[in-house]
């Protein structure tokens, strides 16, 4: 039957594209700017990841490059958003074709070519699987503990009162939004240079979107965000492994699941919010909507 | 990947909005022209795919075709494609849009764009067109396919030679003939030459997903298996492989660059073969819509290069049963053959026809996994 820690190990590796780009999404929303260029950013990191590394021989500097070129290719959206107050929505979904597009442009001579691989880490898992585990609680304790991460949250929850206190909203965001993308652009490498070893056009294959869905079943939070990669990459892996055993086993409903998890989250949260007085959702008061400083 | 899609799309479109405005103004100086003069223009022939040329595996095949009409026939053809068209709607506009261009005859080279052809080809009869995998036809309008269980038949056979744990695995797609064919065929040969062998079907419900094909591989080799077969377009099944140092099989194209192992042959797609016979007939004149169904004797399937990772014996048998193949001397659905089931398929010596092929919705007998419905 099915070993329960191999599975473990194979629900951290699959999970670990959707952390990354999770978390750094969170990061994003909790300043309030919402952003669904994150598939964008993964298919542009796992582009330049992928070129660093072959070019250099090093995977170590693809993911270095993959984080420069998904926070590089997020600043756009950033002075779109911030300096010219444009639709978030619309912006997001502007960067995604953008990066999709520009990565199958700039993809043509990497085709065909192998990524060098290096050693594993401990449990046979690569060093980017526990580099993603380590940045749950680094993330958790920036946002609820440190000084920075409370001036993040106030710019998501309220910009106005934020701005009043003298804090530079925009400056917060713009971080914010680097942040997220340099997060993504290491999810994205991790497909192209860890797990797929070669470059493909649209290979993230709507990864980003999977990571958008966690933020909002995580609640807002890192440790959730944690628990919805481990439910979308382990439902993944464990449908593969049962049909890989032999199991009779529904894929379909199976595949659907986290999206039903996900909509039985976000029901019990507002229904907590009606039936008692601690507040439900932790959604930032502010997300999605522009900064515009009056005075 | 929509998005990726309608990205590629207008990139593409817009070249050939030039296109298409040079190709007015082509077509206006030949009809003001002497009627002669046509007949030194190239024959125009235009491809639209659904992926980039850049996979690797079904739309990269597809493209080496039609470079190897333009090698066979230089000046005498002129070819444009479409890449990245997404099956449907969409596939229609760019159909219209190749047939405006004044392309002679359009390849689709894929099962989705089948009603789109049909319908655009009603619109344009001087047109031909011809559609892969599918089975619609008309006055103007062809379909052309690939034997590719002839193939699975080879690294079937491989497979349960190299096999150590008597276990090997397929990554299957989506449970339609063609697929179910595959993991009949394949499991059948590995059978012929090691009774013991299992077989572990795994379905990705997608022909091009690189992660969820490294997970599947990964799933399989947990199970035990140590030979994996891949229906799915991508090379990361292979790098699985060549981490775990288990080997597998190259598909759609020949995935040489993980040769000679854990790629120790490949089931690849010519069609090239059947683009230069095509292109040919429409030269001459006797093109008329057909029903092709290649395999390995037509050039349209090819086993990529045994490696030196296959022991030579293994390797002068698979090779023999290619060439049996291709001779037509030997069909590899061949009874006695039960299903599933238990119930009987093929008589001793019977063969499948080509009907009961395309039609094809059971395992064969000793396949113990469902097959989704």
């Amino acid at each position: 039957m099915i070993d329960p820690v191999a599975l473990f190990l194979m629900l951290l590796t699959a999970s670990t594209p959707i952390l990354f780009a999770a978390l750094g999404e969170l990061v994003a929303e909790r300043a309030g700017v919402l952003n669904l260029g994150v598939e964008g950013m993964m298919i542009t990191g796992a582009l330049a990841g992928f070129a660093a590394a072959y070019h250099s021989g090093n995977p170590v500097l693809g993911f270095a490059a993959a984080a420069l070129a998904g926070a590089l290719i997020a600043l756009p959206f950033a002075v779109l958003t911030q300096f010219l107050l444009s639709n978030q929505v619309a912006s997001g979904l502007a960067l995604t074709l953008f990066g999709l597009g520009l990565a199958a442009l700039f993809g043509k001579p990497m085709e065909g070519v192998k990524a060098p691989t290096m050693a594993p880490g401990p449990l046979g898992l690569h060093w980017i699987v526990w580099l993603g585990l380590l940045m749950v609680p680094l993330i958790w304790w920036f946002l609820n503990r440190s000084r920075a991460g409370l001036i993040l949250r106030g710019v998501g929850e309220n910009h106005d009162a934020a701005h009043a206190l003298g804090y530079d909203v925009r400056r917060v965001r713009i971080a914010a939004i680097a942040f997220g993308g340099a997060m993504a652009g290491i999810g994205g490498a991790f497909i192209s240079v860890a797990t797929v070893l070669q470059w493909t056009e649209g290979m993230t294959a709507g990864a980003g979107w999977i990571a958008l869905a966690i933020v909002v079943f995580s609640n807002w939070t890192a440790p959730g965000v944690l628990a919805g990669a481990w439910l979308f990459g382990g439902v993944t892996v464990l449908q593969l492994r049962l049909q890989a055993a032999g199991v009779r086993v529904p894929v379909q409903l199976l595949s659907m699941a986290p999206y039903l998890a996900t909509i039985v989250v976000l029901v019990a949260i507002s229904a907590r919010q009606k039936f008692s007085r601690r507040a439900g959702s932790t959604a930032p008061g502010s997300l999605g909507q522009d900064f515009h400083a009056l005075r | 990947m929509p998005c990726a899609r309608r990205a590629g799309t207008n990139r593409e479109a817009s070249m050939n909005r030039r296109n298409l405005i040079a190709s007015v103004a082509a077509m206006t100086t030949i009809s003001l022209a002497l009627p002669s003069w046509a007949q030194d223009e190239p024959l125009k022939v235009g491809f639209i795919y659904v992926g980039p040329v850049s996979d690797g595996g079904w739309t990269y095949q597809h493209d080496q075709g039609r470079l190897a009409v333009e090698q066979e026939f230089g000046d005498r053809v002129e070819t444009t494609y479409l890449e990245n068209v997404p099956e449907g709607v969409d596939a229609e506009r760019a159909l219209t849009q190749l047939a405006l261009a004044g392309n002679d005859v359009i390849y689709a080279t894929s099962f989705g764009y089948m009603d789109a052809v049909i319908n655009v080809a009603a619109k344009f009869p001087d047109v031909k067109f011809e559609h892969n995998t599918g089975y619609k036809r008309a006055d103007n309008v062809g379909t052309y396919d690939g034997r590719f269980y002839e193939g699975r038949a080879v690294t079937g056979t491989i497979a349960g030679r190299m096999t150590k744990s008597n276990k090997i695995g397929y990554i299957a797609t989506f449970p339609i003939p063609e697929v179910i064919q595959g993991i009949n065929s394949a499991y059948i040969h590995a059978r012929k030459v090691n009774p013991d062998v299992e077989m572990r079907v795994v379905w990705a419900y997608s022909w091009f997903d690189p992660a969820k094909e490294a997970d599947a591989a990964n799933a399989l080799m947990a199970e035990g298996v140590d030979v994996i077969l891949q229906h799915t377009n991508s090379t990361a099944p292979l790098a699985q492989l060549q981490k775990a140092g288990k080997i597998g099989f190259g598909q759609a194209s020949d995935m040489a660059s993980f040769a000679p192992t854990p790629r120790v042959s490949s089931v690849y797609n010519n069609w090239g073969a059947h683009y230069v016979k095509s292109v040919g007939r429409i030269l001459d004149g006797t093109w008329k819509p057909e029903a092709i169904w290649g395999g390995i004797g037509d050039g349209i399937v090819a086993i990529g290069e045994i490696t030196e990772a296959v022991p030579a014996e293994v390797k002068a048998e698979a090779e023999a049963l290619r060439d049996k193949i291709a001779a037509g001397e030997y069909h590899p659905f061949t009874g006695p053959l039960n299903k599933a089931d238990g119930s009987v398929w093929l008589a001793e010596g019977q063969t499948a026809t080509d009907e009961d092929l395309s039609g094809m919705n059971f395992y064969v007998e000793g396949i113990t996994a469902e097959l989704p419905q």
